[in-house]
């Protein structure tokens, strides 16, 4: 039932009006404009957060040790330790719940420059891992290809380096493919440039910064013998992980003479754990946008009904008038009310559209900025958008609707006096 | 064409009630050019207001052209007043954000009537009243005497049988109110009934029939030997101005 002559009335209606149509639109203008770049903005953020660990498998832990805090079986306090790769071999046979296990040696990290090529030379973050550990923490090879099950069995001298340690140690027109670091006095064949596809960092220092060389060359190269330093678990889908870290610590206790309830000597972290205070906050973020936004969209509403009571007030006489020469009170109601949602759903539209604008102008911008920033993608979905406009349609309805009834109500003659 | 009969109205003024009509009987037959007159408070615009349905009374019986008008809907009074009775105001009360024409052309939006066969009638009838220039202008660009024409014919686009004025010349210089009774004069030539409210003697002079209300009843009813008598003293006054 579309009624031409009904929108030209509104549209001269409001087009003779400007300052007030102006007005009213504003407030709800400005009420969905604050509720989508707010919300565009808090999900920036859980974005930004969330990419940085999205491909960590979740159902992680990670183990290290520290020095001990109680005497047990015989042991002084404060005796310091390590893993051994026994322990690696009795986890993989005993604890059923364990989906993949990586341990990790670390290099010569903190002895400065510990990789050379001719007359280069940097300090690096060098590790000895399990192929295992890519399914952990992703990292994707941008040339070349990633250590695997062969090169640990052969004890292959390989490597696979960060995109940092390729600026470092080579020329641009360099490919680092095949070419050969000396890294602590031990020549390795490049095999592969990898990026992190996480921000979550083990261990320290920069990703781009990294070496990963296989765990079984690096323990026979530089003699580890049968430290294990560090190792990372997951847990197979159905056990969660942080039962499953529980049950691991006890075992290492039981295996290496540690007191049962010696809370400082086993270092270990789950992703599990940090994942649910992520969400808890971003949930809190998501309900902290709804309120302001909502609280924003409801100020709008009020606003647009107050300025239509204003309005119907100011034109108590013209409705008067109107009614007296044949419009009858039906006609004035939908006149009003449409009016209003006409008013509401253009400016909620405009609004709508300018908030997305900006969320695109500084996700642009966010591009450039690259990996390093914590807020990204800045966007907000579509349900979302149209419940809002949903919610002003409704509002304008009602917005228009109060003071229509009470316009109504008041008598064409009283109405047409009212000076 | 319009029978009152033992008319009341009060209103409720908070605790009191204002008994404002006390039982009005008034005939008015088709063709009528009637007046009504009193001291404010006498209950005309009240009375007027019930003419033109936008009032109900308390008690009695008011018939509209053999209608019984009592306790319509709102919508339908709307209606009724849409097919029979044109207003014209003191303050004229054209709508300011619309021009000459449009506002002529309201009543028929009402009705239905597309908007350019609405707007070509509305150009006739300003053409009627010699305001043909004047049609896109609005209204804060016209004079008195040229926004009451304007009221004027929008008060008979709707080709209504009534002609309702509360004092329709009550803004307006001797001269101007006496074109726009001349107006008047003319539609009710025309057959229309024209019933003004008014309390200028020189206007309800030129009438042919004053109705006096006093305290909410009528007082007396003049017409033809005394309306003569009356016009005479009123002229003689007239002349003077």
């Amino acid at each position: 039932m579309f009624d031409i002559d009904l929108w030209r009335e509104i549209v001269s209606a409001l087009k003779k009006n400007r300052l007030r149509s102006f007005m009213t639109a504003f407030g709800v203008f400005w009420g969905i404009f604050m509720l989508v770049v707010m919300s565009g903005a808090g999900k920036a953020l859980e974005n930004g957060v969330l990419d940085g660990v999205r491909a960590f498998a979740t159902n992680s832990a990670f183990f290290w040790t520290e020095r001990t805090s109680i005497p047990h079986e015989g042991f002084q306090r404060g005796r310091r330790w390590n893993y051994e790769t026994s322990d690696i071999d009795y986890i993989r046979e005993n604890v059923k719940e364990v989906e993949y296990l990586s341990p990790r040696l670390f290099g010569d990290n903190q002895a400065g420059n510990n990789t050379i090529r001719g007359e280069r030379a940097g300090a690096f973050n060098v590790y000895g891992d399990y192929p295992d550990y890519f399914k952990i923490d992703r990292w994707t090879p941008v040339k070349g290809r990633l250590i695997n099950e062969i090169d640990m069995i052969q004890e292959r001298k390989v490597c696979n380096i960060g995109e940092r340690v390729v600026e470092v140690m080579f020329g641009k027109d360099e490919d680092p493919i095949g070419q050969y670091l000396k890294i602590s006095g031990v020549y390795f064949q490049v095999v592969g440039v990898i990026h992190a596809e996480t921000r979550i960092n083990i261990g320290g220092g920069k990703k781009e910064e990294t070496i990963i060389m296989p765990f079984s060359t690096m323990r026979k190269a530089y003699n580890y013998g049968n430290r294990v330093y560090f190792f990372s678990v997951t847990s197979k889908p159905g056990t969660k992980v942080s039962d499953l870290e529980e049950k691991l610590k006890k075992i290492l206790k039981d295996r290496h003479k540690i007191a049962p309830e010696d809370e400082q000597a086993i270092g270990s972290f789950n992703i599990e754990k940090e994942f649910v205070k992520f969400n808890a906050l971003f949930i809190g973020i998501q309900v902290l946008t709804w309120i302001v936004g909502i609280g924003t969209l409801l100020a709008g509403v009020i606003g647009v009904s107050n300025i239509m009571l204003v309005i119907i007030k100011e034109r108590t006489q013209e409705i008067g008038i109107q009614r007296a020469i044949g419009a009858t009170p039906g006609t004035i109601i939908k006149h009003i009310v449409a009016e209003s949602v006409f008013l509401t759903v253009m400016a909620g539209y405009i609004g709508l559209s300018l908030g997305v604008g900006i969320l695109e102008v500084l996700n642009q911008i966010l591009l450039r900025g690259g990996d390093e920033l914590f807020f990204r993608n800045p966007e907000i979905n579509l349900t979302m958008g149209l419940s809002a406009l949903a919610v002003l349609v409704v509002a304008g309805i009602i917005a228009g609707l109060i003071p229509a009834k009470r316009a109504v109500s008041i008598k064409p003659i009283d109405a047409i006096r009212d000076e | 064409m319009i029978k009152l009969n033992n008319i009341h109205k009060s209103y409720e003024m908070g605790n009191n009630s204002l008994h404002v009509l006390k039982g009005i009987d008034l005939t008015i037959e088709q063709g009528d050019f009637v007046s009504i007159m009193g001291s404010s408070g006498s209950g005309k615009s009240t009375l007027l207001n019930i003419l033109g349905m936008l009032d109900n009374y308390d008690k009695g019986t008011y018939h509209l052209a053999g209608n019984l008008i009592a306790n319509m809907s709102e919508k339908k009074a709307a209606q009724y007043r849409n097919d029979m009775v044109g207003f014209v105001f003191q303050s004229f009360n054209l709508i300011s954000f619309k021009n000459a024409m449009e506002n002529v052309a309201l009543p028929l939006y009402y009705k239905g009537v597309p908007r350019k066969k609405r707007n070509q009638i509305a150009l006739e009838y300003l053409e009627k009243l010699g305001l043909k220039e004047w049609a896109s202008h609005m209204p804060n660009e016209m004079s008195g005497g040229q926004k009451q024409r304007v009221a004027i014919a929008r008060a008979l686009i709707s080709q209504p049988k009534i002609i309702l004025a509360d004092e329709p010349t009550g803004a307006l210089d001797t001269a101007t109110s006496y074109e726009v009774m001349d107006i008047l004069k003319e539609i009710n030539e025309a057959g229309i009934t024209v019933i003004i409210v008014t309390h200028e003697h020189d206007i309800a002079a030129m009438t042919r029939q004053i109705i006096r209300l006093k305290d909410g009843q009528i007082h007396e009813i003049i017409r033809n030997g005394e309306l003569k008598q009356f016009q005479k003293e009123y002229v003689k006054e007239l002349e003077t101005v």
